[in-house]
């Protein structure tokens, strides 16, 4: 009844796209006027009708109903609650519902609260909205329906993927999801200012809390997934270049170019067409890389999960959307008047060179997660891995972050060097000062060296901003700015400690047994088993002791799972001010001993640290923007009211 | 500054833009040719074998009886074979839960001096979501328990 | 304001296009091209190890290596715990209707439970034997369910299909054994 009740939505939801663009197209003609008034409430109640769908699976879920096929392969009555909910979108067909659900919420919230655009732009927008959601609402009723009913209900279903019941992965697809969807808003208003022509500062100005919003989503649910990957996976590693992880990548160095080049355009007019493309890259990377992850033509390994059928039919949505949009901008990007101009010298050159920087890097990470593909259209089985994209991303970003410190000091438009070289004076001396003294007094890659270095001379650049500003009156824009460019500073400190300082020990011990990593003495105490709702454990205790100082114990586990029937590694963490412990237990080996691997990884939490604050500058500078925007409207309305009295 | 100078500016901005956008597609290509570890099945590196210390993948069968492990109990030895060709492989490390005799594998590492894989990283083959890994990764004693439930 | 002198060279507008189609037509490459990633079992070509498993089903004999003899035979390995398998029953149905001859191998089942999916799902085998622990699967070069292996009249392995058969491989399936025939 339940899983009807959410087709019947879904249906609905479907019906009322069609309106949506039918009604936003015929509007922006002559004749078609009187439709404007019907898409705004179109586009809200469709938004309300994808959520109602999308809670019917999430409750078919909780009630574990064995009668839906998505269920049956999917969950399992034994299952925690909290990752039977998660289950909803642990999968293909409930993860592109929570798709064109986001979809549908975001495109109903821009019709609820954005008053900001002529009506023209903002039908357009709706109109192209509901045109990309069209195309997915298809490919969910037609190709991947998730509310079919299996002809005879299962006995038991057959699980989640004990590697996704974990509590930090139950969230991290749906936060990743707001980001990629939430850049849909940007691509719409891309096309909607392209159809009109109405390419400025106002467009921008609109734009920017939508992609500012889907960008602090992406920020968040990328640093979650490197965490969740560091001490799932049981490597050691944060960033393996895996494609999965390329693919929130790739949206997110596009949207950050994008809030650049928006800022750009909302204060001085220029970039404009720049900017247009950048809102349709932002969210055609959103697209591809949810489409190379579900395809299955990247990840070999995951080949046979994959209906080719389903393939062609993303690609084919991919190719009328992108191609479409890309067709579009070049048709109007002629048209679209040049901006204001502005000397090299100036905040707009910095940031061009910030967006060139962006763009150079996501062409790498773009061309690297696709060159396996290519090269097997040339008959070799290739992959790309840390020796391609570690050097080659920071080719991109050591340049970009030395002008990050630079360009918030410049003037607008146009201004001397010399101006700031005094605020640059304390950065500077503090980056070569710790370039020297590492570079020569030990022996750690260039790579690690360059970002201490750069971090060193960060920290005080990002703060110089507020340098001579009265702190109780600094915009929030401003204080946002400052604090997510020290998260990249602190980010990259953490990342350099990390890959430069690491000690790694991998032992075979008795019970017993001392082994010394980094400061670190550690001594397993003992191998117990233990039990958990469904699964069964191998638990290591073990003391570790920071400099002779008190042991604190850590409890690494080597989990087997029955539903399905799987193992998996729980690392064990041992965190500090200064850094990681990270412990994985291993096999026995014949003779008794326990295998176990140790990192001692100083200052490796900086690297979330990081991320956490360049998300939190994000939300701040949203604050700002959003509180600055309702002054601006509430004044409007006092004035208008007070016309209106006057006029009677 | 006159306006033909900014327009000039302005024009020096875009090329430098596209010419950096080229130059790092050129670099990324020239990487990607030397960078890119290329996937070799046994009878494939027996035939052909990489360079030495170039970084590729080798994929294929764990021979049954090839695996022992080396005496400070976290180097292991095994041989991956394909049914033509047989590549011996030392690994150091922890194997990922569904490693094992007789299972698919790929390993990633460099060809050593003396003939030997050497695996800096070790991928069993498998998938979530169709393959429901049965007792493939239990130990004989869970194997046991498991069976005797089951009857 | 209205010069475009200093603007992008003309061709650049339609780069980002031309970048996509570039793209597109990789991944159409991709997708069309048939895809073999899995490592195929090392047994093709080869006889079936010798094996004796006892009947799985109260209605059915079990399964030997002995069996193998005569015409070519599709031996289906399966579990009732999995979906797929339960998915590939019509297929395999259709096959059994077209003649072809299939033994079951299930893998780790309870009786009971393999009874109702027999009877949910209908029983295309001729004989079932019980692998409890996955002897004969891991022998094969079996690594999961469903898989299906086409076995000659010698009782070699001629071909290993990794996945659920879906309907449009019926054909496919029959020409293989046909080929086996041979």
């Amino acid at each position: 009844m339940i899983a009807e009740l959410g087709l019947a939505a879904l249906w609905l939801a479907a019906a009322l796209a069609v309106l949506q663009l039918v009604a936003g197209a015929l509007a922006l003609t002559p004749r078609g006027a009187g439709m404007a008034g019907v898409v705004r409430p179109v586009a809200m109640v469709q938004g309300v009708l994808a959520l109602i769908a999308f809670a019917a699976l999430i409750l078919l879920f909780c009630q574990t109903d064995l009668s839906v096929k998505l269920v049956a392969m999917n969950s399992h009555s034994a299952k925690p609650f909290i990752y039977k909910l998660a289950g909803t979108w642990g999968n293909h067909e409930g993860s592109m519902l929570l798709w064109v659900t986001v979809m549908g919420l975001a495109g109903g919230f821009v019709a609820l609260v954005e008053r900001r655009l002529p009506e023209p732009t903002m039908l357009a927008t709706l109109a192209g909205q509901a045109f990309v959601s069209i195309g997915f609402y298809v490919f969910l009723l037609f190709a991947s329906n998730p509310f079919e009913r299996l002809p005879q209900p299962v006995v038991e279903g057959q699980g989640l993927n004990p590697l996704l019941q974990d509590i930090g992965l139950a969230f991290h697809p749906p936060t990743l999801y707001l980001g990629y969807v939430g850049l849909s808003i940007a691509f719409s208003f891309a096309i909607g200012a392209l159809v009109t022509r109405e390419v400025g500062p106002a467009f921008a100005r609109a734009m920017r809390p939508w992609v500012m919003g889907a960008w602090i989503f992406l920020t968040v649910g990328i640093t979650a997934g490197s965490y969740w990957a560091y001490y799932e996976l049981g490597w050691g590693g944060w960033w393996f270049w895996d494609p999965v992880e390329n693919a929130s990548l790739m949206p997110w160095l596009a949207a950050t170019a994008l809030l650049h080049s928006a800022s750009v355009l909302a204060a001085r007019n220029a970039l404009r067409a720049w900017t247009v493309m950048l809102g349709v890259v932002a969210f055609s990377m959103s697209m591809v890389g949810t489409f190379l992850v579900r395809s299955g033509i990247l990840t070999s390994v995951h080949a046979f999960a994959v209906d080719p059928k389903r393939g062609s039919f993303i690609l084919a949505l991919l190719a009328i959307n992108i191609g479409g949009a890309l067709i579009l901008f070049a048709l109007r990007a002629a048209t679209v008047t040049e901006g204001e101009r502005f000397t090299v010298t100036s905040r707009e050159s910095a940031l061009v060179f910030n967006n060139v920087m962006l763009s150079g890097a996501l062409g790498i990470v773009l061309m690297g997660t696709l060159y396996p593909l290519l090269a097997e259209a040339f008959g070799a089985k290739v992959s790309v891995g840390p020796p391609y994209f570690n050097p080659m991303t920071a080719l991109f970003a050591l340049p970009m972050l030395v002008v990050m410190a630079i360009g918030p000091l410049l003037n607008w438009r146009r201004d001397r060097f010399a101006r700031v070289r005094a605020r640059l004076i304390v950065p500077a001396l503090l980056a070569g000062a710790v370039l020297l003294w590492l570079g020569l007094s030990s022996g750690i890659g260039l790579l690690p060296l360059l970002g201490l270095g750069l971090a060193a001379g960060l920290v005080p650049a990002s703060l110089m901003p507020l340098r001579g500003r009265n702190l109780r009156r600094t915009p929030l824009p401003v204080w946002g700015m400052v604090v997510a460019h020290l998260g990249v500073a602190v980010a990259l400190f953490g990342m350099a400690c990390d890959s430069a300082y690491t000690v790694e020990r991998l032992v075979a011990v008795r019970i017993g047994d001392k082994t010394e990593v980094g400061p670190l003495t550690v001594t397993l105490k003992s191998i117990e088993p233990v039990a958990g709702p469904n699964w069964t454990a191998l638990e290591g205790e073990m003391l570790a002791a920071y400099l002779g100082g008190e042991p604190v114990a850590l409890r690494p586990q080597a989990r087997s799972f029955w539903a399905p029937p799987q193992q998996t590694s729980e690392s064990a963490l041992l965190t500090r001010w200064n850094g990681q412990l990270y412990a994985v237990l291993g096999e026995q080996a014949q003779d008794g001993r326990w295998q176990l691997r140790l990192w001692w990884k100083p200052f490796v939490t900086m690297i979330w640290l990081g991320g956490l604050m360049i998300a939190l500058g994000g939300v701040i500078a949203l604050i700002g923007r959003v509180v600055s925007d309702l002054r601006r409207l509430i004044a409007r309305d006092k004035i208008a009211y007070r016309r209106e009295r006057q006029g009677r | 500054m006159s306006a033909i100078k900014a327009k000039h500016q302005r024009l020096v901005l875009v090329l430098i833009a596209l010419a950096a956008l080229i130059g790092a597609g050129l670099l990324a290509a020239w990487a990607l040719r030397n960078q890119a570890s290329y996937f070799y099945v046994p009878s494939e590196f027996a035939a052909k074998p990489p360079e030495l210390g170039r970084a590729v993948r080798l994929g294929g069968m764990v021979e049954g009886g090839s695996l022992k492990t080396e005496a400070d109990g976290v180097t292991i030895r095994f041989v991956v074979g394909d049914g033509k060709a047989r590549v011996p492989v030392t690994f150091k490390g922890i194997v990922p839960d569904l490693f094992k005799e007789g299972s698919g594998v790929v390993a990633e590492g460099k060809l050593g001096p003396n003939g030997t894989f050497v695996a800096d990283n070790l991928l069993a083959k498998h998938d979530e979501k169709y393959v429901p890994r049965e007792m493939k990764d239990m130990t004989a004693a869970q194997v046991k328990q498991t069976v005797a439930e089951t009857k | 304001m209205s010069d475009t002198a200093a603007k992008a060279p003309r061709w650049a507008i339609w780069l980002p296009l031309a970048l996509f189609a570039g793209f597109f037509v990789l991944v159409m490459f991709g997708l069309l091209r048939p895809a073999s990633h899995d490592v195929q079992s090392a047994m093709i070509g080869k006889p079936l190890p010798p094996f004796n498993l006892a009947p799985a089903s109260a209605d059915r004999p079990g399964l030997a290596r002995t069996d193998f003899a005569g015409k070519p035979r599709l031996m289906n390995v399966f579990a009732s715990w999995c979906v797929p398998c339960a998915a590939e029953t019509p297929v395999l149905a259709e096959l059994a209707k077209r003649g072809v001859e299939i033994d079951g191998i299930a893998i780790r089942d309870r009786p009971q439970d393999l009874a109702l999916f027999l009877a949910r799902n209908g029983n295309p085998y001729a004989r079932i034997g019980a692998d409890n622990v996955r002897e004969v699967q891991l022998a094969i070069g079996s690594s999961g369910v469903p898989e299906s292996f086409v076995i000659d009249g010698k009782g070699t392995i001629r071909y290993q299909h990794i996945g659920e058969i879906r309907p449009d491989q019926i054909d496919m399936i029959l020409g293989k054994l046909a080929e086996a025939a041979k």
